[in-house]
């Protein structure tokens, strides 16, 4: 069911744990859609993501698209980093499954999110707006 | 890599006598058995013999067995057959909230078309309440469904109970049993049950054949129209090969059911046992529950299902989960949240179902990498706090 390089991030994720004192941080889902997801972001005064690390409640395909998403992102600056949506992380896992692309859409959720928060810390203008529905990721939307 | 197959809740192999026993209905003997030639005659006995075989270990009379496509086939014929049947008695529907989906979505489709039902609930291991039984009954009911064994958590309900009271209510008892056929001793007539369903695939048998016992003199109206097979309840040619096959499955579960239940009940136990020790934070559902052999609900905190399941078939091990990423329909299982369970850890439960052709040998193979592929998970896990 699931392409190599999926089962690959999903046995040896990347970038899993936390950085304490964040520049940007995201959280988005909640248990009973059955993903939750956390991106912890370093970004130097260039805005450049020097680190990433993220946490992830949730099924392979979350797990694998959070790892293939901290990987894409790493080293980008943050605007280029808004351009990798859930659309490119699947295509660096040469696809999902269709019953499993809204486990993708997490990802690039969390991203913004992260990325959100150090552009209202910093007085950034970004590309993305704060939305009161990102509470499930808009994984239930089945 | 060997196969660790532990989810025999979902499916069974067939048995090598079964299918050896099948082969002639798909070879030489394949006359439909309703023809009326002499070349038709051995199937159309074998249909017969099988019909008489299987009846004989429900202790039912041969007349009150029909043959249908599935478990979920027979569910639906007894369910919205009663109730067309009996429509200008009565509207109302007594069932279960933890029913396979066969049932609950055939109550669904029949709500929809003006019938009342009730969604009886269950305790935490799974049990409707008896009272609460009693308390739905009203003039208008007019059949009670109640699941003899939960393919999720394995718990047997009352069914001699529910009978008592159907019977003395004038009530059809209608009980999906699946899950227990095959595995423990089932006679629907000291159950006072009125019908009964099962599956061959859950006991040895082949897919795509199922049961139905209908006590004489019930009335049902016929959900798929056509022929006059099977008494006139279930049109469609009978495929003697998956009838033959389903007897035979039956009649070896019955010869070896003390034993096999004996050791299925041991595995899981022990398999319960070590788990439970090894992992710290799981629970197993419906624990004290009277629960069929070999089956286990087990959830592990802070951790979703499928991601569980997925690193278990890395090694070969198959299981299933009630997590709503690994469901069809994407929601996490009624069963699950219908004992309590909190829905974050609902999505972290994985069902073990254990079957006879299972070893000691393969349940130490999940005791020894299960504990690692949790705590991995568990690292990822914004939910774990270390």
């Amino acid at each position: 069911m699931y392409s190599e390089k999926v089962i690959d991030h999903f046995q040896n994720p990347r970038n899993v744990g936390t950085l304490e004192n964040p520049d940007g941080y995201g959280k988005i889902g909640n248990p009973s859609c059955g993903d939750i997801m956390e991106i912890y972001l370093k970004i130097n005064s260039n805005h450049i993501i020097e680190d990433v690390k993220f946490r992830t409640f949730g099924c392979a395909s979350a797990i694998a698209t959070s790892s293939m998403a901290t990987e894409l992102i790493k080293g980008k600056d943050i605007h280029e980093a808004l351009k990798v949506t859930n659309k490119v992380v699947m295509e660096s896992l040469d696809g999902l499954p269709p019953k499993k692309v809204h486990c993708s859409v997490m990802a690039e959720e969390a991203i913004q999110a992260a990325i959100l928060d150090y552009a209202t810390k910093n007085n950034i203008t970004v590309a993305v707006q704060a939305c009161d529905s990102h509470t499930c990721g808009g994984c239930c939307s089945k | 890599m060997n196969v660790v197959y532990l989810d025999n809740n979902a499916t069974t192999a067939i048995a090598p006598e079964v299918f050896e026993a099948m082969t002639p209905y798909l070879t030489s003997h394949y006359a439909n058995p309703s023809s009326q030639y002499s070349f038709a005659q051995d199937v159309r006995e074998a249909v017969e013999n099988s019909r008489d075989a299987i009846a004989a270990h429900l202790k039912i009379k041969s007349s009150e067995l029909i043959f249908t496509g599935s478990g979920t086939e027979s569910a639906n014929l007894a369910v919205k057959g009663v109730a067309y049947a009996h429509r200008s008695r009565g509207n109302h529907i007594i069932t279960s909230a933890v029913e396979h989906p066969c049932v609950l979505e055939s109550c669904k489709a029949l709500e929809k078309e003006g019938f009342e039902v009730t969604y009886l609930p269950v305790n935490k291991e799974g049990e409707i309440s008896i009272e609460e039984l009693k308390a739905a009954i009203t003039e208008k009911t007019i059949l009670i469904s109640i699941m003899f064994a939960n393919n999720e958590i394995g718990t047997i309900q009352p069914i001699r109970k529910i009978g008592d009271i159907a019977k003395e209510h004038k009530i059809l008892f209608h009980v999906d049993a699946v899950q227990a056929v095959g595995k423990i001793p089932v006679f629907p007539k000291e159950l006072n049950v009125d019908l009964l369903g099962f599956a061959a695939h859950k006991f040895y048998g082949p897919k795509g054949i199922g049961g139905l016992y209908i006590r004489n003199g019930v009335r049902l109206e016929k959900v798929i129209s056509g022929g006059h097979q099977e008494r006139n309840r279930r049109p469609g040619t009978e495929s003697a090969a998956n009838i033959v096959g389903m007897a035979k499955a039956l009649e070896l579960c019955v010869n070896s059911m003390v034993e096999e239940s004996q050791n299925e009940s041991e595995l899981r136990d022990y398999l319960e046992t070590e788990l439970v020790k090894k992992i710290p934070e799981c629970f197993i559902n419906a624990k004290n529950a009277n629960r069929i052999p070999g089956t286990t609900s087990i959830t592990f905190k802070y951790i979703e299902g499928e991601s569980i399941l997925l690193s278990l078939d890395m090694y070969g091990i198959c299981v299933s989960s009630g997590s709503a990423c690994s469901a069809g329909d994407l929601a996490a299982s009624h069963v699950i949240l219908g004992i309590g369970v909190p829905i974050e850890d609902a999505q972290g439960t994985i069902r073990f179902g254990i079957g006879k052709y299972n070893t000691k040998e393969e349940c130490d193979k999940v005791i020894e990498v299960l504990p690692k592929a949790i705590e991995k998970l568990r690292m990822m896990s914004p939910l774990y706090n270390v």
